[in-house]
């Protein structure tokens, strides 16, 4: 797609105003073409156990003990790492911790911007929220509208003592005023980068991506897709649900991060 | 999928996968003190009733209400339809009125194909005349699936007047294409003419295919389109083709018993049976919402996808 390749500053209108389109980005980037589908790795499975270990003794720290403490996954990725942070709060604490999911699509801001998608799961643990301590947890924090997303689905669920916020990367670029209480990583970001994070879970192996950005209006550069994304996945077709359940289901020749690697 | 719900025949398998998934996700909100969403704020959904109803009007209502919808209901008793309107009129007044979804059930078959020819809106078919009531065929296969764990190769026998249920006619194009392997069973005066084309096997012996069934479903006779004599007497009709308790205790161990509603008890399925724990009635009305939710999220909560 050569033409597509050179969207310097003001080539073309940004589908959306906050895109990558009034940055401008260094000419001739790469956008849209296969080896974008890769990138850099700045964090590889070492550095993402590191950091949940700490985050995971940074909560304890904090909530002193994590004794009333509910970790709810934001699907897809925040919810394995929720798993991986309750496990290890368990064995320094000794006590099991709740951990679930909190699914956020209802609750989205830009529904009417894009076909209808998939549910993904909320698991709510027995225990309920009301009265505890709930740590939200997703891989990248972004715009900050998935979090705003999910406080408005938590205030129909219960009424949480408090509300902390993990997240594995922050990459910048908050549109709204958030911030998280637990990072595993700050990770400066132009906004035509793309940052992902794959996960043994979902993708059969822990890295942490950032690769050249997409050309303006990809929905994978879009801030607000945030992390709830799948990069890989592209732009969603609403009634298809193999799109959002399989993070492979696109693209099966080329592998992104095979190409990525020679690439970098 | 199309921007429309008529037919259950225009639901692929993954569109139809997907509305149960959806369902499935919504259903578990039902447990919750909160039962709303604020997917669908904003929006007007018109649930335009020509003929009456009681379950599946609540049930769209209830659904659209959950999803934060504005909702108009309409029904033909007392409104200008009693003066003569026509139904493109009708159609047009809900367009200057910007209906963002409209239900429709009409005694006439092919009404909402029609009307989705008029209205900018996505059109939900709630069952027209004898053609189709996709949503119930959703609802069941949902029932099915939580009941029973799977669709694939489940023996699903529905008994009746299959001639005119729309009911019958959107489960089969459904079930077949989920992978279930449906029979129709009824007297020969009340199955379609051309029902060896339909994509299941029929029967004319109930107590033959009774044994051999994971899902009976029992249809109404729907005396009120009868045009003509179809069986000799009610009890003779009954005693053939309805479900009593002898032959539900030749149902398998695990096989369900369903009805779409509302039931006539006594003609084609017994009390005792309506009542038994395998019955899933009252069921298949509130996963009936769920469903309804599902397929209003999916059509009015994204990205109107253009024409």
């Amino acid at each position: 797609m050569p033409a597509s390749s050179k969207s310097g500053p003001g080539t073309g209108p940004s589908v959306r105003a906050s895109g990558s389109a009034e940055a401008g980005g260094p000419g001739g980037r790469i956008a849209r073409s296969a080896d974008a589908e890769g990138g850099k790795a700045v964090l590889d499975s070492a550095d993402i156990g590191r950091a949940l270990t700490r985050i995971a003794h940074e909560i304890i720290e904090r909530t002193k003990g994590a004794g009333d403490v509910v970790l709810l996954g934001i699907p897809t990725r925040g919810v394995p790492l929720a798993r991986r942070l309750a496990e290890r709060i368990s064995q320094v604490e000794g006590h099991s911790l709740p951990w679930g999911s909190l699914d956020i699509t209802m609750y989205r801001d830009d529904l009417r911007m894009r076909p209808a998608r998939a549910l993904g799961p909320t698991h709510v643990p027995a225990e309920g929220i009301d009265r505890r301590t709930v740590v939200l947890v997703d891989d990248v924090l972004y715009s900050g509208r998935t979090v705003r997303a999910a406080l408005d689905a938590l205030n129909d669920i219960g009424r949480p003592r408090a509300v902390q916020l993990a997240t594995l990367v922050d990459r910048g670029h908050r549109e709204l005023p958030i911030r998280a209480d637990y990072v595993g990583k700050n990770l400066p970001t132009s906004q035509h980068e793309v940052v992902r994070v794959l996960l043994e879970e979902t993708d059969d192996e822990d890295t942490v991506l950032l690769s050249q950005g997409a050309a303006a209006g990809d929905p994978r550069n879009d801030p607000d897709a945030d992390s709830r994304s799948d990069p890989r996945a592209g732009p969603r077709d609403g009634w298809r649900s193999d799109v959002r359940d399989d993070p492979r289901a696109e693209s099966p020749g080329d592998s992104p991060q095979h190409i990525a690697r020679g690439q970098s | 999928m199309n921007r429309h719900l008529i037919s259950a025949g225009d639901l692929t398998r993954d569109d139809a996968l997907l509305i149960l998934d959806t369902a499935d996700e919504l259903a578990r909100m039902s447990d919750r003190p909160i039962k709303k969403l604020p997917t669908l704020r904003g929006r007007t959904v018109v649930n335009l009733f020509f003929e009456d109803s009681t379950r599946t009007r609540i049930s769209f209502e209830a659904a659209a209400k959950r999803l934060s919808a504005d909702v108009i209901n309409f029904s033909a008793k007392g409104s200008s339809v009693a003066k003569g309107e026509s139904l493109k009129d009708t159609a047009q007044t809900l367009e200057a009125m910007g209906a963002d979804g409209v239900v429709i059930r009409h005694s006439a078959s092919g009404a909402p194909h029609r009307l989705a020819g008029w209205v900018r809106g996505s059109v939900v078919n709630a069952g027209d005349g004898t053609h189709e009531h996709p949503t119930q065929a959703l609802l069941d296969a949902f029932t099915m699936r939580r009941r029973l764990g799977r669709l694939e190769g489940l023996r699903v026998t529905i008994v009746g007047d299959i001639l005119h249920s729309r009911v019958a006619r959107s489960n089969v194009l459904l079930l077949h294409t989920l992978g279930a392997d449906v029979t129709l069973v009824g007297p020969p005066t009340l199955q379609p003419v051309a029902v060896d084309t339909w994509p299941c096997a029929v029967s004319y012996d109930l107590t033959a295919t009774v044994p051999k069934s994971d899902v009976i479903m029992m249809l109404r006779v729907q005396q009120e389109r009868m045009k003509a004599a179809f069986f000799p007497s009610v009890r003779e009709y009954s005693r053939r083709y309805g479900l009593d308790a002898a032959r539900m205790g030749m149902l398998p161990e695990h096989a369900i018993v369903m009805h779409p509603g509302p039931m006539n008890r006594g003609v084609e399925i017994a009390a005792e049976v309506a009542d038994a724990p395998r019955s899933t009635v009252v069921e298949q009305v509130a996963n009936g919402v769920s469903v309804r939710m599902a397929v209003l999220y999916l059509l009015l909560g994204g990205m109107a996808v253009p024409a």
